[in-house]
C-alpha cells in the first residue's frame, strides 16, 4: 500500500479580525499520492490559496489560527518548528505563484535566485551552481541561457520569468509542487506553454502538483484530481473525467455551467449560480452554498458531511445522503 | 550603462549653468537697485564705487557683467570682498570648506551606520519591545534641537566636568587635518555626534518603515517559499531593496548639508565652516562672499544629486536602461 | 433592417515614447490600418493578448484618445479629429465600460449620485434623474435602497452593475466594453454577461467587447476581430472563426485555449516564443516569428486583411 506524499485531515484555519473571527478553511480533509496532479478549483473566498500556504507554514499574520494535521510522508507539518519547515520548503515542497512580475527580488540576477535555491539546501559551489543554473534554464526552453543567467528579472518577459521561476522550483526535484494560479497573469499563447512546460517536467521529475485555480479549462489540462472548494470547504472530490462528466455537488454543477465554452456553440443565456459569492462574516448557518442553491431544500440548515467512497471521491451534499441525484 | 552616466553628467551642467545665471540675475539685475553700492558696502565712498563699477564691468550689457562675474569667480579667482576690506574671498571659501566636509562625511557615517543598525533591527524585532524603544531613540533624535543639544554637550564638556571627565576634550573649533589627525578627531567627535543624531532619528524611522512595508510585498513570499530564513530575508531581500529609498534621502540630505545647512552645528562649536561663513557673509552683506558661497553650495547639491542618481542606477538594475 | 452604425477606416495609432538617447524618440505603433464595420444591434468581439491593440482600438473609438491617422465614421460623420467639446453631444450615445469596477467608481460618493452624474452633465433635471436612476438600477438587478450606499459596500460583481447602469443613463447606442468582466469570479461573470445581453435585446444596443477570454468573446458576439501586434488578422461571424478559423494565429490561440472537454483529443498546438514587444515588431508580417507555416516571403510581405471565403483574413498564405 503506497503511502500516500500528502494527507491533510480537518485543516482549519482561522483569522480573527474587527469584524469577528474568519473562517478561511473549514476542515479541510483531502490527500494526494505520488506522481498525481490534484485541481483545487474555486472562487475568491473559497479558502483555496490560504489552505495551501498553511501547508506550506507560510502564514505570518499572529491573528491566525491553525488546526489539524498536515502530513508529509507522514509528519504533520503543523507541528513542526518553523526551521525544520524551513528544510523542506524548497527542498521537497515548492511553491510558484500568481504573479512573475512581482515574484523576484528585483536587483539580484536569475542565477543569483537559482544559486540561492541551491545554495539553502546544499553545498553547491558558486560555480557549480551557475552550471546548474544555465542547465535549468535550458530545461525549461529559455533560449540563450549562458547570457539569461546573469540578467535581471526584469530583463524577462511574463512567460520567461514564470518558467525561470519554476526551473528554480524544480531545481532540487520536489516531491510536490504547489503552483498558486500560475497562468492566471499570462496570455493564452504563453499560459498553454506553462502548462505544457509544468506536464512535461512533472513526467521527468516525477513530481506531484497541487494547482490551484479558478479556471475549469486549466484543471481539464493537467489534473488528473479535482477537488472543488467553496466558502472555505470542500464541497466535491473527484476524478477529473467523472468530475466534468457528471459533478455531484450543486455548486460544481453551477460553475460549469457558468463557463461559457469555447467548443460549444453559443447559448443566449448562460445558467448562473443566483446570489452573490458567500461572504466569510455572514456565512448561512449549515450549508454556506444554500442561499444560492436551486435544490436548497429543509435538511440544508444543517451542515452536510462530506459523504465519499473508498477513494475519499465524493461531495457534500444532502442531495447525495438522501440518494437524490439531480 | 554609460549612456545613462553621460547623460546624467550633462544633466548636471546644464543645471549648475542655470543655476549660475540665476543667481547672478538676483544679485546684479534686480530692479531699483544699484549693484556697486551693493558690492562697496555702507558707506563707501565714490571712489570705491568706480573701482567697483570698473571691476564688475557694471556698465556694460548684462551677458557681459555675467561672463565678468563667472570670470571673476572661476578663472581669476579675485573676488575680493569690499566689505572686508579687500580680503580676498574665494581662500575664505577654500578654507572653509574641509572644516564642513570634515564635519558631515563624518556625522554622516554615523547617522547611515545608526540608522541602518537600529532601523533594520527595529523592523525585524517588531514584536518585541525592542521596536518601540529603538522608536523612542528616534524620536529623541529628531525632536532635540541641534542648538540646543550642542549647547549642552559644550555646557558639560567644556564647562562642568571640562576639568574631570572630559579633560581630553580640545577647546572649539577646527583643526585641520594636516595639522594634527589626533586633533582634527577629538575636535570633531562631539559635533559629529550631535549633528547625526537629528539624521539619525530620521533615519532610523525610515528604514524601518520601508523594511515593514517591504516585507510584505511578493518576492518576500517566494524567498519564505524557497525556504529561506527571516534573519536572511530581512537583510538580503528587504533591507537590501530599502537601500533604494536610503539613497535618495541620502543624497538631499547630504548635499544640503555639505552646502551649508550644518550652519547650527558650526556655530556652536565654533568650527570655520562654509555654514558659519555663509551666515557671517549674510549678516555683512557681503555680496561677493555671498555670491561665491551660494554658487558653491549650488555646486554641491547639484553633484550630490547626480551622484545620487549614479548610486541608484548602481543599486537598482530596472533603472540603467535611462 | 440593420443599418451600419460605424466604420472604422484605415485607424492608426502611434505613439512616441521618450527612452532613447538625446531627443531619438522610440515610435510604438499601437494600431495600425484597423479597418471594419459595425451594424446596428450587433455585437462585435475583439480578442487578442498582450500588445495587440485591443484596448487601445476601444479608447480610440470611444474618443477617449485620437488615432494617429484614419477614419471613425459614426453615423455618416467622421469623429476621429473632432475636439473634445464637439464630442460632447455624442458622449449621450458612445458610452465606455473599463475592466476594473474597484477603480471605476467614486469612492467617496453614493451610487445614486454615481448614476446621475452624465445627466446632471448634460442638464437633465433633478426629479428626472432621481426617476431614471432608480429605474436603472431596477433594470440591472439591484435593491432599490443600492441609491444610498458607497462602492464598498458592494461586490466586483455589484460594482459592475453599477458602471452599466451609469453607461445607460443617457440611451446609448453603442457601447464599447473593454474586459468588463475579466476582474470578476466566473459565477458572477455569467450574470454580468447575462445582463449584458438582456440589456442588448430590451434598448436595442450595439456593442464592441473587448476581451481575452475566448469563452466570454464566443458566447457575447455576433462578430469576432483577432487582433495580433496592432491589425486585425482576421475577421468573421463568431460561428467561421471559431469552427473554421483561416489564419494561423487564430488556429493557435484557439488550440492554446485550455480545453474542459478533453475528449476532443486534437493535439494542441503550441506556439513557441514570446509575444514580440510592440517597441520591435517583426518585418512583414508581424506573426512570422511565430507561425507554424511561415514562408520567406512572409518576412518582407506585409499581408492585407482580405476577404476569403465567408471571413477576412491578413494572412500571405491564405488566399
Amino acid at each position: 500500500m503506497a503511502e500516500k506524499l500528502l494527507e491533510v485531515k480537518n485543516l482549519c484555519v482561522s483569522f480573527k479580525t474587527r469584524k469577528g473571527v474568519v473562517r478561511a478553511v473549514n476542515n479541510l480533509s483531502f490527500s494526494i499520492n505520488h506522481g498525481e496532479v490534484l485541481g483545487i478549483v474555486g472562487e475568491s473566498g473559497s479558502g483555496k490559496s490560504v489552505s495551501m500556504s498553511a501547508v506550506m507554514g507560510l502564514i505570518k499574520d499572529e491573528n491566525a489560527e491553525i488546526t489539524g494535521e498536515v502530513l508529509f510522508n507522514g509528519e504533520d507539518l503543523l507541528k513542526k518548528s518553523d526551521e525544520e519547515l524551513r528544510a523542506i520548503r524548497g527542498k521537497d515542497i515548492a511553491m510558484v505563484f500568481q504573479d512573475p512580475m512581482t515574484a523576484l527580488t528585483p536587483v539580484y540576477t536569475i542565477g543569483w535566485h537559482i544559486r540561492e535555491q541551491l545554495q539553502l539546501h546544499s553545498n553547491i559551489s558558486d560555480k557549480d551552481a551557475k552550471a546548474r543554473a544555465i542547465e535549468l534554464l535550458e530545461e525549461v526552453g529559455i533560449p540563450d541561457p549562458h547570457k539569461r543567467v546573469d540578467q535581471y528579472p526584469h530583463e524577462f518577459s511574463g512567460g520567461m520569468r514564470q518558467r525561470a521561476i519554476i526551473a528554480m522550483a524544480l531545481s532540487l526535484n520536489p516531491k510536490l509542487l504547489i503552483a498558486d494560479e500560475p497562468t492566471t497573469a499570462l496570455d493564452v499563447t504563453i499560459q498553454a506553454q506553462i502548462l505544457d512546460l509544468l506536464e512535461r517536467l512533472r513526467k521527468t521529475y516525477n513530481s506531484s502538483i497541487i494547482i490551484i485555480t479558478h479556471d475549469m479549462g486549466v484543471v481539464s489540462e493537467l489534473s488528473s484530481e479535482v477537488l472543488v472548494m467553496y466558502a472555505g470547504r470542500m464541497v466535491e472530490r473527484s476524478t477529473k473525467s467523472s468530475l466534468f462528466a457528471n459533478p455531484q455537488h450543486p455548486y460544481t454543477k453551477g460553475l460549469m455551467n457558468s463557463v461559457p465554452r469555447v467548443d460549444r456553440a453559443r447559448t443566449s443565456r448562460l445558467e448562473t449560480i443566483s446570489g452573490q459569492p458567500a461572504s466569510l462574516l455572514n456565512l448561512p448557518s449549515g450549508c454556506a452554498f444554500r442561499n444560492r442553491c436551486p435544490s436548497a431544500h429543509a435538511a440544508c440548515t444543517e451542515q452536510p458531511t462530506f459523504v465519499s467512497d473508498s477513494n475519499g471521491y465524493g461531495a457534500a451534499c444532502f442531495l447525495l445522503t438522501e440518494g437524490v441525484r439531480s | 550603462m554609460t549612456r545613462f552616466v553621460v547623460k546624467r553628467l550633462a544633466a548636471a551642467v546644464f543645471v549648475l549653468v542655470s543655476i549660475s545665471i540665476l543667481v547672478f540675475l538676483i544679485f546684479f539685475a534686480t530692479p531699483g537697485v544699484d549693484p556697486a553700492a551693493r558690492i562697496a558696502g555702507r558707506n563707501a565712498d565714490q571712489l570705491t564705487l568706480q573701482q567697483v563699477r570698473a571691476t564688475f564691468d557694471l556698465d556694460k550689457p548684462l551677458h557681459i557683467r555675467y561672463v565678468s562675474m563667472m570670470k571673476h569667480l572661476f578663472i581669476d579667482r579675485d573676488l575680493t570682498s569690499y566689505v572686508n576690506r579687500g580680503a580676498e574671498v574665494l581662500p575664505q571659501l577654500t578654507q572653509a570648506i574641509p572644516a564642513t566636509l570634515s564635519l558631515v562625511f563624518g556625522a554622516a557615517i554615523i547617522w547611515l551606520f545608526l540608522g541602518l543598525v537600529l532601523g533594520i533591527t527595529a523592523a525585524g524585532m517588531r514584536k518585541s519591545w525592542v521596536d518601540p524603544a529603538i522608536g523612542i531613540i528616534g524620536i529623541i533624535g529628531v525632536s532635540l534641537p541641534v542648538y540646543w543639544l550642542g549647547e549642552v554637550v559644550n555646557l558639560i564638556t567644556q564647562g562642568r566636568l571640562h576639568a574631570t571627565l572630559f579633560r581630553w576634550v580640545p577647546p572649539l573649533g577646527y583643526v585641520p587635518f594636516t595639522e594634527s589627525p589626533g586633533g582634527w578627531f577629538l575636535a570633531l567627535l562631539f559635533p559629529w555626534l550631535t549633528l547625526s543624531l537629528l539624521y539619525a532619528g530620521i533615519y532610523i524611522r525610515v528604514i524601518r518603515s520601508e523594511i515593514v512595508s517591504l516585507m510584505q510585498e511578493d518576492f518576500i513570499k517566494t524567498e519564505r517559499a524557497k525556504g529561506a530564513g527571516e534573519k536572511r530575508i530581512l537583510i538580503k531581500h528587504a533591507s537590501r531593496m530599502s537601500l533604494i529609498t536610503v539613497v535618495s534621502l541620502f543624497g538631499l540630505d547630504f548635499g544640503a548639508l555639505v552646502g551649508g545647512s550644518a550652519l547650527l552645528t558650526e556655530v556652536v562649536f565654533g568650527i570655520q565652516g562654509v555654514g558659519r561663513l555663509t551666515f557671517t557673509a549674510l549678516q555683512n552683506f557681503d555680496l561677493p562672499l555671498i555670491m561665491a558661497t551660494v554658487m558653491y553650495a549650488a555646486f554641491f547639491i547639484v553633484i550630490a544629486n547626480a551622484i545620487v542618481d549614479l548610486v541608484y542606477a548602481w543599486i537598482d538594475p530596472r533603472v540603467r536602461r535611462g | 433592417m440593420s443599418q451600419e452604425i460605424l466604420r472604422v477606416n484605415n485607424v492608426s495609432r502611434i505613439y512616441e515614447t521618450s527612452g532613447g538617447s538625446f531627443g531619438r524618440k522610440n515610435k510604438v505603433s499601437a494600431l495600425d490600418g484597423v479597418s471594419f464595420n459595425l451594424v446596428h444591434g450587433e455585437t462585435l468581439g475583439i480578442v487578442g493578448e498582450s500588445g495587440c491593440g485591443k484596448s487601445t482600438l476601444g479608447r480610440i473609438i470611444s474618443r477617449l484618445d485620437t488615432p494617429t491617422s484614419g477614419e471613425i465614421i459614426y453615423k455618416g460623420n467622421d469623429i476621429a479629429k473632432k475636439s473634445l467639446s464637439a464630442m460632447r453631444p455624442l458622449r449621450k450615445e458612445i458610452q465606455f465600460i473599463f475592466q476594473d469596477p474597484y477603480a471605476s467608481l467614486n469612492p467617496r460618493r453614493q451610487i445614486g449620485a454615481i448614476i446621475e452624474e452624465p445627466m446632471r452633465i448634460h442638464g437633465m433635471g433633478k426629479d428626472e434623474r432621481r426617476a431614471r436612476a432608480h429605474e436603472l438600477l431596477e433594470k440591472v438587478g439591484l435593491d432599490k435602497n443600492s441609491y444610498e450606499k458607497y462602492p464598498h459596500e458592494f461586490s466586483g460583481g455589484q460594482r459592475q452593475r453599477v458602471v452599466i447602469a451609469r453607461a445607460l443613463t443617457l440611451k446609448p447606442e453603442l457601447i464599447i466594453a473593454d474586459e468588463p468582466v475579466s476582474a470578476l469570479d466566473v459565477s458572477i461573470q455569467a450574470q454580468v454577461l447575462n445582463l449584458f445581453k438582456e440589456l442588448q435585446d430590451e434598448m436595442k444596443l450595439t456593442y464592441i467587447f473587448v476581451a481575452h477570454d475566448l469563452g466570454v468573446v464566443r458566447h457575447i458576439s455576433d462578430r469576432i476581430a483577432v487582433m495580433y501586434l496592432g491589425k486585425i488578422v482576421e475577421l468573421g461571424s463568431v460561428e467561421e472563426i471559431y469552427n473554421n478559423p483561416q489564419h494561423p494565429y487564430t488556429k493557435a490561440l484557439l488550440s492554446a485555449n485550455p480545453r474542459i472537454d478533453q475528449s476532443a483529443q486534437s493535439t494542441r498546438q503550441i506556439l513557441t516564443g514570446d509575444i514580440p514587444s510592440p517597441l520591435n515588431r517583426p518585418s512583414g508580417c508581424s506573426f512570422h516569428t511565430r507561425c507554424p507555416i511561415a514562408v520567406p516571403e512572409c518576412s518582407t510581405r506585409e499581408p492585407e486583411l482580405r476577404r476569403v471565403g465567408a471571413v477576412d483574413v491578413a494572412c500571405n498564405l491564405v488566399v
